[in-house]
């Protein structure tokens, strides 16, 4: 049963004719919104995940739900589908459960706010956000157990219910989730933070309304989605195909010994509508690595990756969904059933972007980036301070290199989320108890190309406390690929030096790993694969990156054919090598995915540390 | 040695204003400015004006000087190329950055990789560790930093830059690794972190000392190049520099610490008109600062204007206090060009200059800008610098005929495209002052200045509702204005970080009081005695774990019993009325803030003569000028025989000896009782 919404004032409100720089007023107004929505999150949020690192995602959306300024789409229309009360101003609602939003957030840990805004007894618009919080209980810190096999393992899971009726904080619903988490102060302040920022919104909407009046920001949101769907459809008729093309790539493993995962997408065109097909992704994992994907979100993620790809200028909206259909096999590792466990989901949702980035890019290779999405690796690092009863405990957000790219370089050790940013390592130092020794790109990790492949990163943690740590990524077994002639980048990996001297490396997906101070993690990203042909690269630029030490002496030479004389290029050497690299290798292919799945399975102990992971059975 | 000279060096122009202390009299002049050495204007104008004033150089006792030479070193990568030393494993800290790709989901696709500041292969790392308190984890190993250094010595370095981790908490070992430094490079400037901005974060402390580097040698050059100049004249005075917060320092100063200057020379125009503001009666302004190559804005609100943490030029934003100014590529020198692919009209961020400038320049210049537009409509009448420079309407006209033929359109319709997407662009830069930080534009008046500023502002003012115009006496040296008029200002901020149970209104009191010594002596070196100086506190305050603090003021004298209770509870204030809650968790105290200014110059505005009302007196002759589209009859009046109380009725021109300005169909100005000219709607 759908939700009902209460509107004393229900009026049919009045189509109005509007100029175009009204409508170009309204939108940025919009937009400014959106940033202050993000200004105070990072103001007043407390975790670093959510404040240092931008791990939340605001929304505008109009009175119909549908989203008119922010990132991932709209997932209020699920939502409204899914609540059996009613919604009244005043409301402020709060929800976590996966299965109780159509996937609107994809664990528990994301906290989701939602405003609706009233005029006058009338709906005219929602505010929302969600943002990723530090703990939410459950049996490991952090709350994204690698092994769960339910979703009952993974922390409090709230259902959609009212954090504020007619703007009164219900106190004790508060104080009942609150007790769950082993970070209640975070929690409550990055609570706050979320509806604040969704009243900044509202407060920002009623002043276009003031200025306008209702009906003309009715009719501008009307039109600016109407807009966006116009540019949509001469995007998608020119840009896909009639004839389908396929792509599938994989998530390494599921946290409990099995994989790969593969993931699989069909895209083609039937008219005005294109039409993204799941079938042939893997069934759902009896891990936590499954990925709810909400139809809607997927069709903003395809949408923007059409645009950035394509048409940057377009200013992207709620507008084309119409024009986008969506099928995913129902209880697949995309749409897993309940109470199937996702707090893990990330590693899939990177994967998603590449195999997009893959689809679009394939017809046109000239568009096509390499592959660089591993996940969005974590680390959690959580203990009493030595000799107290006070609790410490860190979620850190990592970062490894971007694909190479047509436009150019992959860029270090930087972020594929958008907004996100490293936490200052003297922050960290100050508030816990850690030493970052080696903050570094490494060297020849970005894949080979004529446009390199971003280098993954070193950071070796040394603890300076007793706690236990948990490492979250993805790409060490399977290398993130490369296109039009270039290779894959290098894989990540975890190393745990103890202060004995004993070496362990650790799986991409663990808990509980206890470390005493003097411990050292070696935590290593993976590399972004390369795009087009390594030996077209400019020699020059080459041997400058051996300078800079972004790439070494021998990857320069065994990757690039570049041979070096002192810090100069041997440039008959080089001519020399080159030529015979170009004899002896194979036709280049349009994507190179590496030695292929069966010599990394017979190689992966000995190249990784890591026994190959056990093909998943269902 | 009772004069104040004011010198604001702008792309085009070089602005002069003197001021006799003691009479409040003025002179104002200007002169062609040299870009490719600007103290070959600042020295002519300075003589020029002496000569005028019927002074030497030498009863200057103040020369205060607003420059462009750093900002320009940034925007067009003409700094020095850098070596920066950092601890074992921290080479990449440029490179990796904060990890931040702007922009939304997938706009890494299209993201330019950046260039760190430092070059890479010019950057070193040193043995030696600091722990986040200040201890010693791993002491410096000297011989290790030397051979590191001197591997620095075939990179062609022009600076040296040292930012050590967790060096905010203890300069020990940078000034150690300086030291070393200085006999490796003896002639190399060296910048240190702690020094130039002792604030926690790596990568910020890091961006910011070494863009000090990046622009030290060519300012050291520059202010050293200008004071000799300025000796050899025999001004004895003091060289004051102004620094990008609108306040002044000394000149040895600025040689080391040039990264204070980065927007030195738009902060001259919002302290001009901060002056203006304090003479008009008007307290909440946005300001269009129109020069050759670019425009400035910023918002004054209450008679102040607002102040940020960082500063930006370009794409580089450091951690260095500066007033609030955005700038657009459009001024009056903007080139108009039509692409053959889009058909679409553009203007800019290409500028012809001051060399060869405008078409109408008659220096060889055949692009059309926006001053030839201004031309064709009849905005600017054929006389400029009271008549000592002439216009070359026909070279103006020929120019924007190859537009309007591009376009298909009249001479006139092109004119007025280009001079409608200049207004637009403008606008768009006062929006993110105005709109974007909560301000309504319609509670403000609109200041234009500048050299053309006083040409868009009326346009402008429609577009954003901002009422009255202001048209300032002199807007063409309103720059040099601030310059002459503004404070000497030294600002010290230290981590503090600590947590409210952990610390003491006594601890305070001596910090504060320690930070109050350190600028009141370096305000007391710059010749500005004690008795002269005013001190102020800041805290930056937060609840414990988040991760931005809230700036509150504070006084010494609270410290002596209940400061830090007021202060968390001033803190508590603030957070509800900016993010709507509280929360009941530990405050931290973040950090601390001193700022010591001296005196500003008192200029008064000098008052008019009244009028009748009537500006007939003043009328030089009729025109003709096109607006919109249609061609009205119009006067050109000049300004100086404008008197108080005159009414001048648009469409029409006022001319004056630096500047021009355009009073539109629909509008009247009406002369205010210093001279100012205050447009609004008839």
């Amino acid at each position: 049963m759908p939700a009902t919404i209460v509107e004393p004032g229900k009026a049919p409100f009045q189509k109005v004719d509007i100029d175009t720089i009204s409508l170009d007023i309204i939108e940025n107004a919009l937009r400014n919104a959106r940033t202050e929505m993000d200004a105070t999150l990072f103001r007043t949020a407390m975790s670093p995940g959510i404040r240092e690192q931008g791990d939340a995602f605001p929304l505008i959306a109009d009175r119909d739900g549908k989203m008119i300024v922010g990132q991932f789409g709209s997932f209020i229309g699920g939502f409204l589908e899914g609540y059996d009360g009613e919604i009244e101003d005043g409301d402020v609602i709060w929800l976590s459960d996966p299965y109780a939003c159509d996937g609107a957030v994809s664990h528990n840990n994301d906290w989701l706010i939602i405003r609706p805004i009233f005029r006058a007894g009338r709906l005219v618009a929602w505010s929302s956000m969600f943002g990723h919080q530090t703990d939410i209980g459950g049996k490991v810190p952090g709350s994204m157990p690698t092994d769960a096999t339910s979703i009952f393992e993974e922390g409090i899971r709230i259902p959609p219910i009212k954090l504020y009726k007619k703007d009164v904080l219900q106190e004790d619903i508060l104080k009942l989730v609150l007790h769950q988490v082993r970070m209640p102060e975070w929690c409550r302040a990055d609570l706050h933070a979320i509806v604040a920022s969704c009243r900044v919104a509202e407060k920002r909407i009623h002043e276009i309304c003031e200025r306008f009046g209702d009906d003309v920001f009715a009719s501008a949101t009307d039109e600016l989605l109407a807009r966006n769907k116009r540019a949509m459809h001469q995007l998608f008729t020119t840009a896909v195909g009639e004839k389908p093309v396929s792509f599938e790539d994989y998530v390494c493993d599921d946290g409990r010994g099995y994989g790969p995962f593969k993931m699989k997408c069909t895209m083609w065109r039937e008219g005005d509508v294109v039409i993204l097909d799941f079938d042939g992704t893997d069934p759902q994992a009896a891990g936590s690595i499954n990925f709810f994907l909400n139809e809607n979100m997927l069709k903003m993620f395809f949408g923007i990756y059409m645009i950035m790809v394509f048409d940057p200028q377009v200013m992207f909206n709620d507008g084309f969904y119409d024009l986008v259909d969506v099928r995913i096999p129902e209880r697949s590792l995309l749409k897993p059933e309940f109470p199937a466990a996702l707090s893990c989901r990330t590693h899939g949702l990177g994967r998603l972007f590449d195999v997009l980035g893959a689809l679009l890019g394939q017809g046109q290779p000239e568009f096509l980036n390499a592959a660089g999405f591993s996940s969005s690796p974590h680390l959690m690092f959580s203990g009493f301070w030595a000799g107290s009863n006070d609790w410490f405990q860190l979620f850190q957000i990592g970062f490894g290199g971007i694909p190479g790219r047509p436009f150019g370089d992959g860029p270090d050790g930087h972020s594929l989320w958008p907004g996100f940013t490293n936490v200052p390592n003297e922050f960290l130092e100050r508030y816990f108890p850690l030493v970052i020794t080696e903050y570094s790109s490494i060297p020849d990790s970005g894949g080979a190309g004529q446009n390199r492949g971003g280098n993954g990163i070193l950071m070796t943690y040394r603890f300076t406390n007793a706690g236990t740590i948990a490492v979250h990524d993805d790409r060490w077994f399977i290398p993130p690929w490369g296109v039009n002639g270039g290779e894959p980048g290098a894989r990540s990996t975890k190393l745990l030096r103890r202060a004995d001297g004993s070496r362990t490396v650790l799986p991409a997906k663990c808990d509980n790993i206890s470390v005493e101070a003097g411990d050292e993690l070696d935590y290593i990203t993976w590399g972004g694969g390369g795009w087009g042909d390594p030996l077209a690269r400019d020699p020059e630029l080459v041997a400058l990156e051996v300078r800079r030490g972004l790439v070494s002496k021998d990857g320069a030479r065994d990757k690039y054919g570049v041979v070096l004389a002192g810090k100069a290029v041997d440039t008959g050497a080089t001519e020399a090598l080159r030529a015979k690299m170009r004899k002896n290798r194979p036709e280049p292919s349009i994507f190179n995915f590496g030695p292929g799945m069966n010599t990394l399975r017979q190689n992966a102990l000995t190249e990784t540390g890591l026994a190959a992971p056990t093909p998943p059975r269902w | 040695m009772a004069f104040r000279l004011g010198v604001d060096v702008g792309g085009t122009f070089t602005d002069l204003l003197l001021i006799n202390e003691q009479t409040g009299e003025t002179w104002r002049d200007k002169v062609p400015s040299t870009p490719s050495d600007p103290s070959i204007a600042v020295v002519a104008g300075t003589e020029a004006i002496c000569k005028t004033a019927g002074i030497k150089p030498a009863d200057i006792g103040q020369f205060l000087h607003g420059t462009t030479v750093a900002t320009n070193a940034v925007l067009e990568g003409k700094g020095a190329r850098a070596g920066l030393l950092v601890t074992k494993g921290y080479r990449q800290v440029l490179q990796v950055a904060r990890s931040l790709v702007p922009g939304g989901l997938a706009a890494w696709i299209t993201w330019p990789k950046p260039e760190p500041l430092a070059a890479l292969e010019c950057t070193v790392e040193i043995p030696e560790r600091l722990a986040a308190d200040g201890s010693v984890i791993t002491p410096l190993d000297e011989a290790g930093a030397r051979a590191a250094i001197e591997a620095l010595k075939d990179e062609g370095i022009e600076a040296l830059t040292i930012c050590l981790i967790n060096s905010y908490v203890n300069g020990e070992h940078e000034r150690r690794v300086a030291a070393i430094a200085r006999e490796v490079f003896p002639d190399l400037p060296i910048s240190l972190s702690h020094e130039i901005l002792p604030e926690m974060q790596e990568y910020e402390r890091a961006l910011t000392t070494v863009a000090n580097s990046v622009v030290r040698p060519v300012m050291a050059r520059y202010i050293a190049n200008l004071r000799g100049k300025l000796r050899s004249l025999g001004m004895a005075g003091r060289i004051n520099l102004l620094r990008s917060d609108g306040g002044l320092m000394g000149s040895e100063k600025a040689e080391d610490a040039p990264v204070n200057l980065l927007m030195s020379g738009p902060a001259g125009g919002v302290t001009g008109a901060l002056w203006v503001a304090r003479h008009s009666g008007h307290k909440n302004i946005l300001t269009l600062d129109v020069g050759g190559t670019s425009t400035d804005v910023a918002l004054i609100e209450h008679g102040e204007a607002r102040l940020r943490r960082e500063t930006s030029v370009g794409h580089l934003t450091v951690r260095t206090s500066s007033l609030d100014v955005k700038t657009v590529g459009a001024g009056g020198g903007s080139i108009a060009h039509v692409p053959e692919l889009t058909g679409a009209l553009r203007v800019g961020p290409e500028s012809a200059g001051a060399d060869p400038g405008p078409a109408a320049y008659g220096k060889g210049g055949t692009e059309p800008t926006v001053t030839d537009a201004h031309v064709v409509l009849g905005n600017l009448p054929e006389d400029l610098l009271g008549g000592s420079f002439k216009l070359d309407v026909a070279a103006a006209r020929q120019a924007v005929q190859r537009i309007a033929d591009a376009l298909s359109v009249t001479l006139e319709e092109a004119a007025q495209g280009i001079i409608d997407i200049a207004n637009e662009n403008m606008y768009g830069a006062l929006r993110l002052v105005s709109v974007q930080q909560g301000y309504d534009p319609r509670d403000f008046a609109l200041m234009g200045f500048g050299g053309a500023g006083s040409l868009h502002s009326n346009a402008v003012a429609q577009l954003m509702g901002s009422y009255p115009v202001i048209v300032p006496t002199s807007p063409g040296v309103l720059c040099a204005t601030g310059d002459a008029t503004t404070q000497m200002r030294y600002e010290h901020a230290r981590s503090f970080n600590r947590m409210v149970p952990d610390t003491s209104d006594a601890e305070i009191a001596d910090w504060l009081s320690d930070m109050a010594e350190t600028v009141m002596r370096e305000l007391e070196d710059e010749g500005v005695p004690r008795a002269q100086q005013t001190v102020t506190f800041e805290a930056g305050v937060r609840y414990a774990g988040q991760g931005f603090e809230v700036d509150l003021p504070i006084t010494e004298d609270q410290f002596t019993g209940g400061g830090i209770a007021g202060l968390t509870k001033a803190f508590d204030v603030e957070h509800e009325r900016l993010f709507t809650f509280n929360l009941d968790v530990t405050h931290e105290i973040v950090n601390l803030r001193a700022v010591a200014l001296g005196q500003g110059a008192e200029m008064p505005a000098a008052t008019l003569e009244a009028g009748t009302g009537d500006p007939s007196a003043a009328k030089v002759r009729d025109h003709r000028m096109w607006v919109a589209g249609v061609e009205h009859d119009a006067v050109i009046y000049d300004r100086a025989k404008l008197k108080a109380g005159d009414t001048v009725t648009g469409p029409a021109v006022v001319t004056e000896m630096d500047s021009t300005a355009v009073i539109l169909p629909g509008h009247a100005g009406v002369v205010d009782a210093v001279g100012n000219i205050i447009i609004d709607r008839v």
